[in-house]
């Protein structure tokens, strides 16, 4: 491939130099990198206070902290964690820098409202961080915000809430400006079926951004109101209903899960044709599936207050939906089996990463039919069972897909390979941590023990030892594979255009891209997973 | 990929005529106020709201001149809005 100069070397606007060309830039790619390290910031900061708490849960009795502190502290690992890593991450940092790639573009559609939304991001984050060291302290609510405690609380809820607002705005621009990129500037010969399967999640995601995001933005200056005016809005003795709030809150939140996972199903369905040599198993499929989960995902929020005191009807109502969901989701789990099913399997870090996911990813969902039926979910509701189903999707899933992610597209980003082999043994050994972290839980859950309790009862001590235990596994694992990530800066052992065989628009252009992505007029596949050219070049080359 | 967008301008006329109608709409919602209906109150003083919504957002806001993108993300925009509402009947009407 001719050499050009790459976007690090072309800043954009023209002229602008050192910190200036990042942070006034309009380039995607530099925006995403913008995003990598400022998520990176925060997943580091919140997988820390998520080790805190578990140390603090090993052992029966306060050990690290008090019972305030660690109120404070699951609140604030579930705000970044939600707010700051899991929704933006993938959208954000993959999104901005291969959507437009991948479907023939130079940029999205609107440059500087996503230089904008950085910004958002960025002021999200730092009220996050105000809200800690002012009024009464960080908000001991959990990330729910739950009515009547989230009214009559003494900490400071009213800044935390602000900085939920201001990061719901960035993520709404963000899908904004990504479903008018897909449906403005898709490049020649790119119709509908031609876009690959990450940007079509990227596309049913960001709807849900735009659609769902607002709700959430009006109920959490509800709060405010109510905690300044004190109308009653959810307070029964003025006419108010607190269930109202719980409704509001989940016709996003519940959705938001959906934001989460769809981009990393995007990832996955990427990766798994790639490694297998082989088409995917029912293109079409995946892309009415992703848009299916969009749809049915933003139907069933009350799944969530089975226990609150809603109508019986409600509840008969909303598990029945919640079963549809299930649907979707198994047709993208058995499309990507299917496709590595008698495929030229290609082992590499990414690969293993998406295996993982794929596995953590099933347990999370089929532990969810357990929570979406109503009578098992009275059962384990309020338990440690809803912590470890929903950490084996978030971070199963989404962590681990967001890894993967991360594998893959790294030579791309940065134009440089790292080693395989510490990247295969970080995986394993977060993937063994993660397990003896969460399946304790799971037992824990199913025995009675409470989530969100500061201490247990002397017959969860094992689990809880347990738990803690593969926390630091997990932790460590985590650790080597970011550190193993920073060392190919160091030995800068250079990466090909097309490394792994990809037959998506980002593997035709130079590693990393240049300012305006392509070099010459990108040829669109009919196939976007078309490999016959892949398998044709790997032949010849062979002999 | 817009093949149905163009510039559309609508004439001071027509304008001050939409103007007229939300002006009389308006009289209508007040009227109607006087009456008791009984179980239609409601009912009615929002058909007349949404009436009155549907020509802002037709002729003020150009929707009827957009192309059908807009048109399909605006109707689900209102289509999931209404589901959110009516949802919560499952709930509300049944305690």
């Amino acid at each position: 491939m001719e050499q050009v100069k790459s976007f690090y070397e072309t800043p954009s606007p023209a002229g602008l130099t050192g910190i200036k060309a990042w942070l006034l830039t309009h380039d995607h790619k530099r925006l995403a990198l913008m995003y990598l390290w400022a998520v990176f910031f925060w997943l580091v900061l919140a997988v820390f206070l998520g080790m805190a708490l578990r140390l603090e849960l090993m052992f029966i009795g306060e050990t690290i902290m008090g019972p305030e502190v660690y109120n404070s502290f699951f609140t604030l690992h579930g705000v970044i964690m939600i707010f700051l890593f899991v929704i933006p991450a993938i959208p954000a940092i993959f999104g901005n820098f291969f959507l437009p790639i991948q479907i023939g573009a130079d940029d999205v559609f609107f440059p500087r409202l996503n230089l904008f939304s950085w910004y958002l991001y960025m002021i999200g984050g730092l009220v996050a961080v105000i809200s800690l060291f002012t009024g009464d302290g960080f908000a001991d609510t959990g990330w729910t915000f739950y009515v009547p405690f989230s009214v009559s609380t003494e900490t400071n809820v009213s800044l935390t809430v602000t900085a939920a607002f201001i990061l719901g705005m960035s993520s709404l621009l963000t899908g904004l400006n990504f479903v008018t990129t897909i449906h403005r500037m898709r490049g020649k010969g790119m119709g509908w079926l031609q876009i690959p399967l990450f940007t079509w999640s990227l596309y049913a995601t960001a709807w849900v951004q735009i659609l769902a995001t607002p709700v959430i933005s009006i109920t959490l200056v509800l709060v405010v109101i109510e905690r300044f005016l004190n109308i009653g809005l959810f307070d029964p003795a003025r006419g108010g209903d607190p269930l109202l709030y719980q409704h509001l809150f989940w016709m996003y939140s519940h959705p938001a899960v959906y934001i989460m996972i769809l981009p990393a199903m995007g990832i996955i369905s990427e990766i798994i044709p790639v490694f297998s040599r082989k088409a995917i198993f029912g293109y079409k499929g995946i892309i009415i599936s992703s848009m299916a989960i969009a749809v049915a995902g933003s139907l069933v929020w009350a799944h969530h207050m089975y226990t609150s005191g809603m109508s019986d009807v409600s509840v008969f109502v909303f598990s029945l939906l919640t079963f549809l969901v299930a649907i979707p989701t198994a047709v993208k789990v058995f499309s990507w089996i299917s496709t590595m099913y008698k495929g030229s399997i290609l082992m590499t870090p990414p690969l293993l990463m998406a295996l993982i996911f794929i596995y953590l990813f099933s347990v999370g969902g089929l532990t969810g039919l357990v929570l979406g039926a109503a009578g098992t979910d009275i059962h384990v509701h309020d338990t440690t069972f809803v912590v470890a189903h929903f950490h084996f999707v978030m971070f199963g899933g989404t962590g681990f897909a967001f890894f993967a992610g991360l594998h893959y597209w790294w030579p791309k980003m940065f134009g440089l390979m790292y080693n395989f082999k510490r990247a295969y043994i970080s995986a394993v050994l977060a993937a063994i941590g993660f397990i003896f972290h969460y399946i304790p839980m799971f037992i824990l859950g199913l025995q009675g023990m409470p989530r969100r309790y500061f201490d247990y009862l002397p017959q969860f001590e094992t689990g809880n030892f347990l738990a803690g235990f593969g926390g630091i596994l997990m932790v460590a694992g985590i650790l080597l594979m970011f550190i193993n990530l920073w060392v190919s800066f160091r030995v800068r052992e250079t990466a090909t255009a097309d490394p792994w065989g990809g037959t998506t628009l980002e593997w035709s252009v130079p590693s990393p891209p240049p300012l305006h992505n392509f070099v010459n007029e990108p040829e669109v596949l009919e196939y976007p997973y078309d490999f016959s050219g892949v398998l044709a070049r790997a032949a010849k080359d062979k002999g | 990929m817009s093949e149905h967008e163009s510039e559309h301008i609508l004439s001071y006329g027509f304008l001050a005529q939409i103007l007229g109608g939300l002006v009389v709409l308006t009289g209508v919602t007040v009227g109607v106020s006087y009456i008791d209906w009984g179980f239609l109150n409601v009912p009615i003083a929002l058909f007349v709201a949404s009436s009155k919504a549907t020509l802002v957002l037709l002729f003020f806001m150009h929707i009827k001149f957009e192309g059908m993108v807009i048109k399909v993300s605006f109707i689900s925009t209102m289509l999931f809005l209404a589901i959110m509402i009516s949802f919560t009947f499952w709930d509300v009407a049944f305690r």
